[in-house]
């Protein structure tokens, strides 16, 4: 069931995001990248397809996704409950090594990367991100402290966590290698916060992220935190990957 | 010494490290044409294996240039064919060799099959070197799969650098095999001065020491480059870090870097570049400089660089025929800040539980007690290592207090621990200080325990024990059990924790 959705998900491809760093902005590009004039077509897979898999995640891409002025992925929104963890969290906490050995582009293997997810994360951590002997999380959104995904270079972090079904994280900053292959794969939203706010969210919070206004709502404190923009990373993530995007920018062949 | 009340927060709160704000040309005129200008003693040997100059690529003849460019902005303005280049711009980059390994190269490939076709061929077979490293003396099927799907693909498409490994019993019976990557690419000479290395692994940063850019990357971004031979690469901002004084006869490049890491913090050079000059740089073997360079990840950084110089063409003789041209940072090259330490003034250092910046005096730790050393990876598992490791059990005359595991990254290592002899011994091999210390004898070469591995690999930490280790990462679980506690530490002072059962400074022993 669930394998062809994965299949479709894990299309990306390659190369290239560098452009997305998450800390520098002193000397930003002109709008660089080739990718950013490509007209936009309504995103097909990972987002609506991952609604079907997760119903606890209520992921609304807009249909006609039109403005290419914003980056910020238009119209989408993120809803459930939050997994809130500290700084420096690095890959051997989201995904150990020792299943590093599971393929991602085979669906089953995929799975299993999900059930594993941040089960690296020492005891003090007393609620699992996914339970024993599940493959997804309850909690589609994952709030974390600075420095979130340092470490190893291996894609199986950012695929880890998609395949458990959390598609957003939101951290105070991110390593370099892990905001880059969230964006090349498409599997998550590195979304930085303006503001630490690990530390006033609690796992199990309800909470809900607009893209659109850059913005995350505790419902559960009652809290309101501004969101740094994704820029362009945005597009990229949306239209499922590297690969995908440069193939609408036609940048390699269909 | 003498500020010796102090010192232990003193060394730590850095009075040797002087960050400045980087103006353009801050740094002084003469060390960086210094640096700049080839030795001349050298000139003949390398004249042998430069490429004729290219005017198109020396951006500094085109007349268009108005500022400096820093090393690594040179480097990419040559793979990107452009003249000029300006930290935040993203440049298709042209790379001159992709590496992978056994974890990721299968997902790599799966990618690169999926979106370029079945029938796909990379694009250029001698420029992928493929190297099994990470789990191999194991009897985990996903394991071994993963390393039959390297190979299968490496016959299928003809690739001039695979090293392979089939007996697992017996490494030795496999001549191709070499073990931990980072240091097989120096070794068999994929490393060369002025070009573009990446890599499926953070630590391919390790090649940065011989004056090229090189940086981990996924397997996505691996894929693209499967069948593209390109990349789109943000051009990074430079960190410099100028070291410069006598380095003391106990200390190595892994304090050097463990120094710097807790100044600038676990993210202190995310996303930049980090430029290592100064004299003790310059007095650093290649082994050294790789260790400099293989840890700047532990910082954030993108790459860490270090200038060639005779050092850097000395070691590259016979590994290479292929013309290589170095690149130097420009005199007015902007730099994002520059830091300056004092060496000489440096003490050995140990980085705690959790976190590599987390920076502590070795001997400030003489009381933590210890369950085992570990002494291996791509940081600390090369010949010098062990030669160093050697120098202190030699000198001791003891035997070790902890199990003591020994891992040589490559085979070339393992069989220079076999042969070569430790100086001051009267001829005895490494081997033979070791055994004779009562270490465990060392291993088949590969990552070993360093990062965890399949429950079975040699040296994995399971039990929540206390390891003294020469590697790189000591976040949890990074070695294998989740409440094992690593302290992260140069081959001296891992030797020396091992004599004692306690975290040590190898002072103790090498006085
Ligand atoms: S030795 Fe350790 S750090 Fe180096 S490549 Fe192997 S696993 Fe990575």
């Amino acid at each position: 069931m669930s394998a062809i959705a994965y299949s479709a998900n894990t299309t990306t491809f390659s190369s290239t995001i560098s452009s997305i760093t998450p800390r520098y902005s002193r000397h930003q590009p002109p709008a660089s990248i080739a990718f950013s004039n490509t007209p936009k077509q309504p995103s097909f897979k990972t987002l609506t397809l991952k609604k079907l898999q997760f119903p606890n995640t209520t992921i609304s891409p807009r249909k006609a996704v039109v403005c290419a002025a914003s980056s910020d992925a238009p119209g989408k929104s993120f809803h459930g409950m939050c997994y809130v963890v500290r700084d420096n969290i690095d890959t051997d906490q989201i995904i150990q090594a020792e299943y590093c050995t599971l393929i991602p582009s085979n669906p089953d293997e995929y799975e299993k990367l999900g059930s594993y997810a941040l089960m690296g994360l020492p005891d003090s951590y007393e609620t699992r991100f996914v339970e024993p002997g599940e493959y997804k999380t309850k909690y589609p959104i994952i709030i974390g402290g600075y420095n979130f995904g340092c470490g190893s270079s291996r894609e199986h972090a950012p695929v880890a966590l998609g395949a458990a079904g959390a598609p957003v994280v939101v951290a105070e900053s991110y390593a370099r290698i892990f905001f880059r292959n969230s964006v090349a794969t498409g599997e998550i939203y590195p979304l930085e916060s303006e503001v630490r706010i690990c530390d006033e969210c609690k796992t199990g919070d309800e909470v809900t992220i607009e893209l659109e206004n850059s913005l995350l709502i505790n419902h559960t404190s009652g809290k309101e935190y501004k969101l740094k923009s994704i820029g362009d990373a945005g597009p990229v993530i949306e239209a499922g990957g590297i690969f995908a995007y440069a193939r609408k920018s036609g940048m390699i062949p269909a | 010494m003498a500020m010796s009340s102090m010192a232990a927060s003193s060394a730590i709160s850095s009075p040797f490290i002087t960050p400045k704000d980087g103006g353009v040309s801050s740094l002084s005129a003469q060390s960086s044409s210094s640096i700049k200008v080839m030795p001349k003693k050298v000139s003949k040997k390398i004249v042998s294996v430069m490429t004729p100059q290219q005017s198109e690529r020396k951006p500094s003849t085109t007349g268009s240039v108005k500022t400096g460019m820093t090393m690594t902005e040179k480097i990419f303005s040559r793979a990107s064919e452009k003249s000029q280049l300006i930290p935040g711009e993203n440049v298709w980059v042209n790379i001159d060799i992709l590496m992978t390994h056994d974890v990721c190269g299968p997902g790599s490939i799966g990618i690169f099959k999926k979106e370029f076709g079945n029938d796909a061929k990379v694009w250029d077979r001698e420029k992928v070197v493929i190297i099994p490293d990470h789990y191999i003396f194991t009897s985990d099927e996903r394991a071994n799969r993963n390393v039959d799907i390297i190979r299968d693909f490496s016959h299928e498409q003809g690739i001039k650098y695979f090293y392979d490994i089939k007996d697992l019993s017996n490494f030795k019976a496999n001549p191709d095999y070499k073990g931990v990557c980072h240091v097989a690419l120096a070794q068999e000479g994929h490393c060369r001065p002025g070009e573009v290395l990446v890599g499926t692994d953070s630590h391919t940063c390790t090649a940065g020491a011989f004056g090229q850019f090189a940086t981990g990357i996924g397997n996505t971004d691996a894929g693209f480059v499967l069948g593209t031979g390109k990349l789109l690469l943000k051009v990074p901002p430079t960190l410099r870090f100028v070291l410069d004084g006598e380095m003391p006869d106990y200390l190595l490049a892994k304090d050097l870097i463990l120094q710097i890491i807790g100044e600038i913090s676990v993210s202190g050079a995310t996303y930049k570049a980090m430029e290592f000059v100064g004299s003790t740089v310059e007095s650093l073997t290649m082994e050294e400089r790789m260790t400099l360079c293989n840890m700047v990840v532990e910082a954030g950084g993108k790459n860490g660089i270090v200038p060639a110089d005779a050092t850097t063409f000395k070691y590259l003789e016979g590994k290479t025929s292929l013309p290589y041209e170095p690149v130097y940072s420009d005199g007015d090259a902007r730099f994002l800040q520059e830091y300056r330490i004092d060496v000489s003034k440096l003490e050995p250092l140990v980085a705690k539980p959790h976190s590599p910046d987390n920076r502590a005096l070795a001997r400030e730790c003489k009381d933590v007690k210890i369950d085992r050393v570990y002494i291996g990876s791509c940081t600390g598992g090369k010949t010098e290592d062990f030669q160093a490791a050697a120098r202190v059990l030699l000198a001791s005359g003891e035997k070790v207090k902890v199990p003591t595991f020994l891992v040589p990254a490559t085979q070339k290592v393992w069989m220079d621990i076999y042969t070569l002899p430790v100086p001051g011994s009267g001829g005895k091999t490494m081997s033979q200080i070791f055994e004779a210390a009562g270490c465990d004898t060392p291993t088949s070469p590969s990552c070993g325990a360093c990062l965890g591995g399949p429950k079975d690999t040699y040296a994995r930490i399971n039990e929540p024990q206390v390891c003294v280790s020469t590697t790189n990462r000591n976040f949890p679980g990074r070695m294998g059990h989740k409440d094992g506690q690593i302290y992260l530490a140069s081959p001296y002072t891992a030797a020396a924790s091992a004599l004692t059962g306690f975290v040590t400074d190898p002072r103790d022993f090498l006085h």
